[in-house]
């Protein structure tokens, strides 16, 4: 079986998870040596994903996390669990 | 990072035995993690912070009702979540952006943009405070049952099972979701993402 582009792309995300069987795997890398094109693609969404992870990318408002136990505080003197 | 759990149900022990002030340790590893999936869910920084306090009480208020089943930070995020969708309900703002898990069994269609000239955008490029702001914008434009799979998968991090378990929905609706999430990521950001790839001219990036 050989696979196109477009199969490919439907596996990408499968591909980067790890989350393929080994013949798909495979055929994936198969075709990826030779298409320039779903290599770029791969290439590309990897690098995404690799961006979003980065704390740098989101981050929480300053003083927030002071702000939330300065809360979680008052609560404590309040009530029990 | 997950925190050990032998320690954390320790810790929910302790604080239920009434050693109170160990509920901020306890809670600390997932503030971040509750605070970006109420952005996404919210979409508003002040609120998002507000809800983030009132789920941080109500886990406290309810932590004799933990059983383990889940791990703690799962348990914590469907509280967080829950209480962004009860305010949601209030303001009555919620979209209802087919939230039906029908379309999920199939796998989409989606055609990649492609750039052949693609080169790796390294992270040390969000140094650079507009490429932090395109992602930012990239995510935030996504439909919400995307933007929230995002969120907790390639944001914070989780498995696919404790992805499925804070949102409710199945192990195999997060792959789909997920899927189809980084595509339209991809086609948007690959034409805007090359300005931020080292420059090939010059010796420090020219190839060997």
């Amino acid at each position: 079986m050989r696979i196109d582009c477009k199969h490919v792309w439907q596996h990408i995300s499968a591909y980067i998870e790890g989350d393929v069987d080994a013949a798909l795997r495979a055929e994936i890398d198969r075709h990826l040596e030779t298409c320039e094109i779903c290599s770029a693609v791969l290439d590309c969404t990897r690098n995404v994903v690799i961006l979003m992870a980065d704390d740098r990318v989101f981050e929480v408002p300053s003083g927030f996390s002071q702000r939330l136990h300065d809360r979680i505080d008052m609560e404590l003197r309040q009530a029990g669990p | 990072m997950p925190a050990n759990p032998e320690l954390e149900a320790e810790c929910i022990r302790r604080v239920i035995a009434g050693e109170r002030q160990l509920f901020h340790e306890l809670i600390r590893p997932c503030e971040r993690s509750i605070y970006l999936l109420l952005l996404s869910l919210l979409k508003n920084e002040a609120e998002a912070e507000d809800a983030a306090q009132e789920t941080a009480i109500k886990v406290y208020l309810n932590l004799h009702l933990y059983r383990g089943e889940a791990q703690f930070r799962t348990w914590v995020l469907s509280i967080a979540r829950n209480e962004a969708l009860g305010r949601l309900r209030k303001q009555e703002i919620r979209r209802e952006e087919s939230l039906d898990a029908g379309t999920d069994d199939q796998t989409g269609d989606y055609t990649p943009a492609i750039l052949t000239s693609w080169r790796e955008v390294p992270s040390d490029a969000l140094e650079q405070k507009e490429l932090g702001a395109l992602l930012r914008r990239a995510i935030e434009g996504l439909p919400e049952t995307y933007r929230n799979i995002v969120v907790l998968r390639d944001i914070e991090e989780m498995d696919i099972r404790e992805t499925a378990a804070v949102l409710g929905i199945s192990e195999g609706s997060v792959k789909v979701r997920l899927h189809r999430a980084r595509a339209m990521l991809q086609r948007e950001l690959a034409p805007r993402l090359k300005a931020f790839a080292p420059k090939r001219k010059g010796l420090l990036w020219g190839r060997a």
